[in-house]
Parts: C-alpha cells; sequence; structure tokens
C-alpha cells in the first residue's frame, strides 16, 4: 500500500504553483506538506483527493494511476478540508451519522455515540449543531476519523480552531492511525509525536516554478 | 503540404500561425462579400414572387442568421475538443468564437425586423424564424454571461463548453416547438423548404455571401484569438521575447 | 447505490421541513405572481382565461428557478458537497437525489396548489385537471435541466440572476407544450395527446442526460 506522486505539475489561473514534484508515502509513514501561503498546498491537496487534475505527472495509489480506480480509491482515502460539513439544522448524532454514512462504511448509532463520547462530546447527540462553538463543530467533523477505517487521511489544517485539549486528542489519534498501519498527509505545523523514521517532510516552497523573472526581463 | 496539428495546438505556435492567416482571410471576406452582395442588388431579378426591391435585405439576412447557427455548432465542437483532449486553445477558440456567433445572430434579427417592416409592416412578427434567431441570441448571451462570470479561466472554459453543449443537445427541441407550437397540426404538415421556388441566381448571390461572412467569421476570431492567448500567457517567456522584440 | 439515493433524499427532506418556510416561500411567489397578473390586465372572464395557462406556467418556471440557487449552494458553502464528492458513490445517483428532493419541495407544491390558477382565472374543472397533469410532468423537467445551470453557476457573484439566463431558454419547449396542452383542452374538439407525449419525450431525455450533465458540472465547478 503506497501512495506515490511522480513528476506533478499545476497550475491555478495564469499561474504556475509547482513542477517536477515526486513524493513517496507507505504505510505506517506521516507526511507534513509544507509551504508559504500561495505555494499550492491547496491545490495538492485537491490533487491528491482527485478532484483536481495536474497538468502533468501522476498520482499512484498502490502504483496504479487515482483516475482508472476512482472509486476503490475513494473507499481507501478520508478527507477533511477547512469546512465542516455540518449542518446547523441537524443534530450532532444526525450529521455525524450521514456523513460516516456517505463514506459507504457500516456502523451502528452505539459506534456514533461512541465515537461523539471520546471526542469530548457526551451529552451533545441531540443538540441542534447550530448551537455549537465553532471548536466543537469541528470536533465532530473529527469524530468521523474515530470511526473510518480507510488507509490514506488526507487532513488540510487540522488543528485550527480546536482547544488544547482537542489538539492533544487529535495528535493521540493521528498517531495511533499510523501505528496501525496507516498513512496520513497533513498541513500543520502542529507536531505529532511520532518517532523521527515515520515522518516525512515535504517543502512546496522548493518546487515553485521560477517563472516570474521570464516575464519581467 | 501535411500540418502538424499538434504543433499548432499549442498557443505559442498558433498565435504567429494566425497572425499570418487572418490577412489571406479579411482579402477572401472583403472579395467574397463584395462579390456576393453585387450580384445580390445587379444580376437578380427586381422582384421576387410578390416583393419588389426590398427583398434583396434577404442576402445579408439569410446569411447571417446561417452563420448565427454555424457559429454555434463550431462553438460547441471547439469546447467538446477542449472537454476531452484538455487543450487549452480549443476552449479559447470556443470563447472567441461565441461574441462573433452572438453578433451575426443579432444581424440576422435586426435585418429580420428590417425586412418584417417593409413586407408585413411591423418590425416583429412571431415568426418561427425570427423567434429562433432571437433565441440563439439568448444562448450566446448565456455562454458569454457564464463565461465572464468566472474568474478563473479554467473553470470558465470548461463550464461554458458544458452549457454550449447542453444548449445543443436542447436546440432541436426548441427549435421544433417553436416551429410547431400545436402539435396536432403539424403532425401532417412537412416543413417547406425555403429554397424552393428560389432562382438559382438568387442562392448563388446568398451562397457567395454567406461564404464571404465565413471568411469574415475566421477573420475576426482569429484576431480575437491572438489578444486572448496574450492575456492568458501575459506572464510566459515567450510572450516577454515577443514585447522585446519589438 | 439506491441506498446512497434514499439517504440523501431523506437528509434533503429533513431539512427542508426543518426550515419549512422555505417551502411556503416558493409557493407564495408562485401565487402573488399569478394574482398579479389580473391586477395589471384587468379582470376580463375570457381574457383572463385565455392568458390563464401562459400565466401559471411562466410562474411556475420562476418559482422553480427561485429555488434553483439553493439547490447545491447550501451544501457547497458548509463543504457537504465536497465531502459528496469524495464518496465512493457515483456522483450522477447523488445528484439525481438532490434533483428528486428539489422537485418533492418545489414542484409537487406547485402542482397541488394550480387549483387556485383556477379559481383565480375562471377555469373550468377538467381545465384545472388537465393544468395539473401538465404541471405534474413538466415540473421534473424543470428541476432537472435547472440543476445544470445551478451547478454551473455555483458559488458565483449573482448566481441567481445568472442562472436566470442560462437556463430560462432552455425552458422554452416545457412552457410552448405545457402551456399549449391547457389552451388546447379548453377546446371543443380538443386532443392533448400530442402534447403529452412530447412533454413526455422530453422528460425521458432529461432524465437519462440531466444527471450525468449536472454531474459533470460539479465536477468542473469544484475542481
Amino acid at each position: 500500500m503506497s501512495l506515490t506522486v511522480s513528476n506533478l505539475q499545476c497550475t491555478r489561473g495564469d499561474r504556475q504553483l509547482f513542477s517536477e514534484l515526486s513524493f513517496q508515502l507507505k504505510a505506517k509513514q506521516l507526511l507534513f506538506l509544507e509551504g508559504e501561503n500561495g505555494s499550492g498546498k491547496t491545490t495538492l491537496i485537491r490533487t491528491l483527493c482527485a478532484l483536481f487534475v495536474a497538468d502533468k505527472g501522476e498520482v499512484l495509489w498502490c502504483n496504479q494511476p487515482i483516475q482508472e480506480q476512482i472509486e476503490s480509491y475513494r473507499e481507501s482515502l478520508f478527507y477533511l478540508g477547512h469546512l465542516n460539513a455540518i449542518k446547523g439544522d441537524l443534530s450532532v448524532l444526525e450529521n455525524l451519522r450521514f456523513n460516516h454514512a456517505m463514506s459507504g462504511q457500516k456502523c451502528s448509532d452505539d459506534d456514533l455515540l461512541d465515537a461523539l463520547d471520546k471526542i469530548g462530546l457526551y451529552g451533545y447527540e441531540d443538540v441542534p449543531s447550530r448551537q455549537l462553538s465553532q471548536g466543537q463543530k469541528r470536533r465532530v467533523a473529527l469524530a468521523r476519523l474515530l470511526l473510518n477505517k480507510s488507509p490514506l487521511w488526507i487532513l488540510d489544517e487540522p488543528f485550527v480552531a480546536l482547544d488544547v485539549a482537542a489538539v492533544e486528542l487529535l495528535q493521540g489519534i493521528i498517531s495511533a492511525h499510523i501505528e496501525s498501519g496507516g498513512m496520513a498527509v497533513l498541513t500543520t505545523h502542529q507536531e505529532v509525536p511520532l518517532t523521527q523514521e515515520k515522518i516525512q517532510h515535504l517543502n512546496l516552497d522548493q518546487y515553485a516554478t521560477q517563472n516570474a523573472e521570464a516575464s519581467y526581463v | 503540404m501535411s500540418l502538424n496539428w499538434f504543433k499548432y495546438s499549442a498557443p505559442m505556435n498558433f498565435y504567429p500561425l494566425a497572425g499570418k492567416l487572418v490577412p489571406i482571410f479579411w482579402i477572401l471576406a472583403i472579395v467574397l462579400t463584395g462579390f456576393g452582395l453585387y450580384w445580390g442588388f445587379f444580376k437578380t431579378p427586381d422582384v421576387l414572387s410578390d416583393q419588389k426591391q426590398y427583398y434583396r435585405i434577404i442576402f445579408v439576412h439569410v446569411a447571417s442568421s446561417w452563420m448565427g447557427m454555424w457559429l454555434y455548432v463550431m462553438m460547441v465542437f471547439w469546447g467538446l475538443v477542449g472537454l476531452v483532449l484538455n487543450t487549452r486553445l480549443s476552449f479559447m477558440m470556443a470563447k472567441a468564437t461565441s461574441v462573433t456567433g452572438a453578433f451575426m445572430a443579432a444581424i440576422a434579427l435586426v435585418s429580420g425586423a428590417v425586412w418584417g417592416k417593409v413586407s408585413w409592416g411591423t418590425w416583429w412578427d412571431w415568426d418561427p424564424r425570427l423567434t429562433m434567431s432571437l433565441i440563439l441570441l439568448f444562448l450566446y448571451i448565456g455562454y458569454i454571461a457564464l463565461q465572464s462570470a468566472i474568474d478563473d479561466p479554467r473553470r470558465a472554459d470548461k463550464a461554458s463548453a458544458v452549457l454550449a453543449l447542453v444548449g445543443l443537445a436542447i436546440v432541436p427541441v426548441i427549435y421544433y416547438s417553436v416551429n410547431c407550437p400545436n402539435p396536432n397540426e403539424c403532425a401532417s404538415l412537412h416543413q417547406e423548404s425555403s429554397f424552393k421556388g428560389i432562382e438559382s441566381n438568387i442562392l448563388l448571390g446568398m451562397l457567395v455571401t454567406a461564404l464571404g461572412f465565413w471568411m469574415y467569421s475566421f477573420a475576426v476570431i482569429l484576431m480575437r484569438v491572438r489578444n486572448i492567448i496574450l492575456e492568458r500567457e501575459i506572464n510566459t517567456k515567450w510572450v516577454a521575447e515577443l514585447q522585446n522584440g519589438r | 447505490m439506491f441506498k446512497t439515493f434514499w439517504m440523501i433524499l431523506k437528509r434533503d427532506l429533513k431539512l427542508a421541513l426543518r426550515r419549512r418556510s422555505e417551502i411556503f416561500t416558493v409557493l407564495f411567489f408562485f401565487i402573488i405572481v399569478v394574482s398579479l397578473f389580473p391586477l395589471g390586465v384587468g379582470f376580463d372572464e375570457k381574457m383572463l382565461q385565455s392568458i390563464a395557462s401562459g400565466v401559471a406556467w411562466i410562474a411556475a418556471l420562476l418559482a422553480s428557478m427561485l429555488a434553483l440557487e439553493r439547490l447545491f449552494s447550501s451544501d457547497y458553502v458548509d463543504g457537504t458537497l465536497e465531502q459528496m464528492l469524495l464518496t465512493p458513490q457515483p456522483l450522477p445517483v447523488l445528484v439525481f437525489a438532490k434533483m428528486t428532493a428539489h422537485w418533492l419541495l418545489t414542484g409537487l407544491p406547485l402542482v397541488l396548489i394550480a387549483p387556485v390558477v383556477g379559481i383565480l382565472y375562471h377555469l373550468e374543472a377538467e381545465t384545472v385537471k388537465v393544468m395539473m397533469f401538465m404541471l405534474l410532468l413538466g415540473t421534473p423537467i424543470l428541476s432537472m435541466v435547472g440543476a445544470i445551470g445551478a451547478a454551473l453557476t455555483l458559488g458565483l457573484r449573482g448566481g441567481g440572476v445568472l442562472i436566470s439566463l442560462l437556463i430560462l431558454p432552455l425552458y422554452i419547449p416545457v412552457l410552448v407544450y405545457g402551456a399549449g396542452a391547457i389552451n388546447e383542452s379548453m377546446l371543443q374538439s380538443g386532443n392533448i395527446e400530442p402534447y403529452t407525449l412530447l412533454l413526455s419525450a422530453f422528460l425521458l431525455l432529461s432524465l437519462i442526460f440531466s444527471p450525468w450533465a449536472t454531474a459533470a458540472a460539479l465536477k468542473i465547478s469544484l475542481e
């Protein structure tokens, strides 16, 4: 099981973000995606999720292009972006139930309640989500991590809006996922307690295309 | 002579080629349109069935309404090529075509209205052909509105290509419903060809003018596509070199 | 696949029922437009009868259009749509479920409210029946063709007005035959069967193609 990126080049608008980007992520590994604002972190993440098609290069899952096995790739993928996908009009439990069911993985209401309990929302299951604070909504979204059995997690700024306790909780969830054979791609500055050989760093600034100077010669 | 199409699908290579083609199309457009209109005005009978001199607006009206339809098909074609092959140049062609297409549909509409005023005594009549020109103009306007509402050129290109494609799929249904609003009556009625009974030298004038309009469309579309290329490739090396060369 | 369809349909209906005012907004919009016409053109019974079909259909087009903007936009804003695109389920099925919900919440109520038009415009019971039947056939087309426009204009400034520019011309056949059938039914020797067949054919075509076109449009808009 591996995620391989080879020779990727992406353009957004008329600006080339990065080119000749390659890396490989294996089971039990965590990749930190770094780079300045506008370096293309979000675009790379969307490319990894097969939402965005790169100009050049390929993304391979288990040595096969993701476009050729899109449905099975999506079963192996869990993605969480900036948005929580929480509906204010639904209760906490209903939100979690629907969002988890969309992934096609089964689970009982007991599992759902258990996950809410672990994420620190015990007793909130029937509360309309619009009454939750920003951090609590984020916790509802993160509760899906406890239920999800997909091997590849792609998390875009997962620690934003969380308090200290929740940050620790999430660090624990991610490292448990890695230890149990999963893999994850993260954009964050937050450390995750793991041994060094399991952690990779990728700085997008090193792959930025230097074409700005050409146009001003 | 064999052209290497893939070479010219790159905007960088197409830009100078288009520059060379534009004057050729302009000359052809002027010669053909001039000949067609000359033929239409001086070599055709003064009276067509019950219509006098004024029927001659037909040479502009028919040519422009044909162009309105053909350019829509061409626009869809380029959009489809872009969606399938993911070539930027074809999207640029589609975008450049849309404005000329809308212009042609508008000319067809105005010339039709003028014709209607002199022959029927009214600027507007809900005649199927005029109605269809109006709807075609609406479709072009929708396309252009969507294209200009989206900031990201990649999304704008693809979204408008899908819209044009959906439009083309529904156009036959619209055409049928405009031509035959009451299906009880036209189930047995065959659409009479408008060519029937038209003298061949009138037809000649119409065809040559239409050909001239084609050439004009090619010329302005290529000019517009050159502008779009420069606009979108502003940050590339070759555009910078182009500026320095001058 | 059917499970996914059912799950999304149920969720959309549940959400709408928790915000009932939105359903009624569309419904009252329809009624207000329909009742404004006589105030503008006069109360002559003959004339009202002759314009009733067109007025009812145009009000239905506008009402359905009004609700289209919300079809995907609330899911887009809170990130649900992005998650839907990333599920292993085929996107056209998800889209079709959302279209069905849209029709149940905006199209079907219009069908049920049509007798009000009959009262306001002095129509006979027979004509009202035809009107309801044609609305039943035509409003799903509005939801399905409109969904393509809603997907294309997702997240754009002035999305609502833009949708109408893109989609209203595509509604023309529904308007022509939907209204035509009602007029036909007022005649002594009226035969609405050809209208029914034509609208059914159009309905079938949009059933086949619009979920795919909408799915493609959504992918482009969310790229």
